[in-house]
């Protein structure tokens, strides 16, 4: 894994945010192949509620940018049997909470489909949507459901931390056959990093990376909470040395690197948006004690939301959202 | 701290209990297009809407209200027209355009505002925001987030008064954009085969978001879905408050006298961007114009004046009494305190499970409680 960190940075690079790289990776994957499209609410002229298409449909006009009415049940089985038709739809559900109007086709059709047929169809659809609390947006506009999906047998799911890995994910869903959730969260969208310019650069579903080596413990951050994360890791680095882990890509899950990591640290900790019960963190934990249960020193930590829905106010959105300072405390809980 | 937290919900308890004066004191002003002082609430409704969206839109714009604000400018007939159709204690079930029916229903706009801030004192104690206003006691079953899923609520609102015999309806409003929805067609059909007493609003304002309705909807008139449920359906101008009334009213009969539900659209027009901040590349501003031509206020209060029950004096008096009130409102919300941390803890269930305690405080380094410093 380190030695892919090292072969990213020698690549050349451009300094794009969050919401740019996810763009650029439709752009260049629109010109790739033209089997490719766009579907969506406010997709076209509005660019986008959250301005992630912004000027695609200039470029590539209303029928590869194609604006649905306010449907998603609809378009999201569309997008399944336009899928598993030839085409190559990359679905933009504008909020993830949205994803309950829209879940009968995702769970029973999207995700079954080539099982049941024996492996007799293609589903080579990708959904991007975003995630997540902190702009005011209130309880049906700010869940952080990635576990829903990810749980769910025939799909799978990603979820970037940085400008490159948006990039790369997003690209690397389009190009695959099969349904790929891609989960960006909404607060990130302006943060900034360094891109691959190749047009082929891609991240591999299904791979971690390690975004800060340490020795002391291991964080396995996600979304929002790598860049929290990696600021906590600078800023307690005086007197711990923590190693930050974004696993990039939630199912598959790339334990090994995670497991390998533990092994070094014999500390963890999983911070991820998500609530607290049933879910990713309880994945992850589960997976490293399978495989690195002699090698933990300490109980592993989670942060995450607990188990509430995101309230509207400021203070009590705050006060449920996980953030940089609890993966502190975590750590701090541990060593 | 116990003694604090109890005091806390003392202090809720008696704010409450303020709060379900003001209401009662609200819905007792007649409001009904029968009568001379029912016409004056319902312009006085209209104005304060108006005066509310108005204000919160500057003061969003000012960053003193977070998140999302969809404003109601233009619609006004539309709410306080299908209101002014309803007993007090039949219910509506809103959208996320929702701060013209809480008023129109008679809700007061200083906990409203007060929830727009985020604050305690709101409609949802801060939790709900522009968005979530309810008031469930007052007939308003929320504002909504979610595209379409009102309907539905008014079907079920309108299966319990069926199940309990009781002589009430309830009004699902939806917008233009909403029609398309999945959920909006079931519940529909719902109430159809089942004669529930629901009246379904369409506000239709041409635009979904930046798509407009023709690229949304294969019909001209959306009361024409009516067809597939056998139940009437019409489309009236919704720039008319009288109209939207007299539609609502026929349509307030029809569901408790049994004969189940009615399909209102009112043809009407945001003045407004979608939600603020939105830079509206979809139309221009000779559209808005036209529309702002027919404005529901200024020809209501023109009717009004011409029928000898409303001079432009009392309009002005009534104008500045609202601009006061909406003025108090946002003192009153900029002063009221914020909810304490504790409460993101609250209104999960009835019965708190254990977990959300134990997730809550084993966040904190002090292993303290829910909602203590961080
Ligand atoms: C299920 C769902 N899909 C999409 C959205 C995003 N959205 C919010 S308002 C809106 C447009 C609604 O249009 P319409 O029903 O005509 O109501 P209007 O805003 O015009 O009052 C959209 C697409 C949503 N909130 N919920
Ligand atoms: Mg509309």
């Amino acid at each position: 894994m380190t030695a892919q960190v090292e072969s990213e940075l020698e690549t050349e690079t451009e300094e794009l945010t969050v919401r740019e790289a996810i763009r650029q990776a439709m752009r260049e994957e629109l010109e790739r192949d033209e089997d490719v499209f766009l579907i969506g609410e406010d997709i076209g002229v509005f660019g986008g509620v959250l301005e992630v298409t912004g000027d695609l449909y200039d470029d590539f006009g209303p029928e590869r940018i194609k604006d649905t009415p306010i449907s998603e049940a609809g378009f999201m089985g569309a997008a399944t049997g336009a899928a598993a038709t030839g085409t190559r739809p990359v679905v933009e559900l504008m909020f993830s909470d949205f994803a309950g109007v829209a879940m009968e086709q995702i769970m029973n059709q999207m995700a079954k489909m080539r099982y049941m047929f024996g492996g007799k169809a293609e589903m080579p659809v990708t959904v991007r949507t975003t995630e997540g609390g902190g702009m005011g947006a209130a309880s049906q506009h700010s869940g952080t459901v990635h576990s829903w999906i990810a749980h769910f047998p025939g799909l799978k799911a990603v979820a970037p931390g940085t400008a490159a890995s948006a990039k790369g994910l997003t690209k690397a869903a389009i190009r695959s056959n099969d349904p790929v959730f891609v989960f960006e969260n909404k607060m990130i969208y302006e943060q900034k990093g360094a891109v691959p310019t190749d047009e082929d650069f891609t991240v591999p579903i299904g791979e971690a990376a390690i975004e800060r080596e340490g020795e002391d413990v291991t964080v396995v951050a996600t979304q929002r909470l790598v860049g929290e994360s990696l600021q906590t890791a600078e800023n307690m680095a005086d007197d711990t040395s923590v190693e930050v882990i974004d696993p990039r890509s939630l199912y598959p899950l790339d334990i090994d690197t995670i497991v390998e990591s533990v092994k070094k640290t014999g500390r963890l900790i999983v911070a991820d948006e998500s609530p607290l019960s049933y879910g990713t963190h309880a994945e992850i934990v589960a997976r490293v004690q399978e495989e690195a249960f002699f090698s933990l020193d300490a109980p592993i930590q989670r942060v995450g939301t607990p188990d509430t829905h995101i309230p509207f106010s400021p203070p009590l959105e705050q006060e449920v959202l996980p953030s940089g300072d609890d993966v502190r405390d975590a750590i701090r809980r541990v060593t | 701290m116990k003694v604090t937290t109890e005091l806390y919900h003392c202090m809720v308890a008696a704010s409450t209990y303020i709060e379900d004066c003001c209401i009662s004191v609200w819905i007792m002003a007649d409001f009904d297009l029968q009568s001379t002082e029912g016409r004056l609430e319902a312009l006085r409704r209209m104005v304060t809407i108006r005066a509310f969206d108005e204000e919160a839109g500057d003061r969003f714009a000012d960053g003193e209200i977070p998140g999302f604000v969809h404003l109601y400018i233009g619609e006004e007939a539309v709410g306080v027209g299908a209101c002014a159709a309803l007993d007090p204690d039949d219910y509506i079930a809103s959208t996320h355009r929702g701060h013209g029916h809480c008023i129109a229903k008679g809700l007061d706009p200083q906990y409203m505002m007060a929830e727009l801030y985020g604050k305690a004192e709101g409609y949802c104690n801060g939790k709900g925001g522009s968005m979530h206003i309810a008031d469930v006691d007052a007939g308003m079953l929320g504002a909504n987030g979610i595209v379409g899923a009102g309907p539905p609520m008014a079907t079920g609102a309108a299966l319990s008064i069926d199940y309990q015999d009781r002589d009430q309806i309830a009004v699902g409003f939806l917008g233009d954009g909403a029609v398309a929805q999945g959920q909006v067609h079931e519940a529909i059909n719902i109430a159809a085969t089942w004669d529930l007493p629901a009246v379904f609003v369409i506000e239709n304002n041409h635009y979904g978001e930046g798509t407009a309705v023709e690229d949304q909807h294969n019909l001209d008139n959306l009361s024409d879905t009516a067809q597939a449920y056998d139940i009437p359906g019409l489309t009236v101008d919704g720039m008319d408050i009288t109209a939207v009334a007299e539609a609502v009213s026929e349509a307030r009969d029809r569901a408790r006298a049994g004969d189940g539900p009615t399909i209102v659209e009112a043809e009407t027009y945001r003045y407004r961007g979608h939600y603020e901040g939105d830079e509206e590349p979809y139309r221009d501003d000779a559209e808005i114009e036209r529309w702002q031509e027919r404005d529901p206020i200024e020809s209501f209060k023109e009717r009004l004046i011409d029928r000898g029950e409303l001079t432009q004096e009392e309009f002005d008096e009534l104008q500045a009494d609202i601009e006061a009130e909406i003025d108090a409102a946002i003192e009153f919300a900029q002063d009221a305190p914020a909810p304490e941390p504790h409460e993101a803890y609250e209104d999960m269930f009835a019965e708190m499970p254990p977990e959300i305690e134990r997730f809550a405080s084993a966040a904190r380094t002090d292993g303290g409680r829910p909602g203590g410093d961080r």
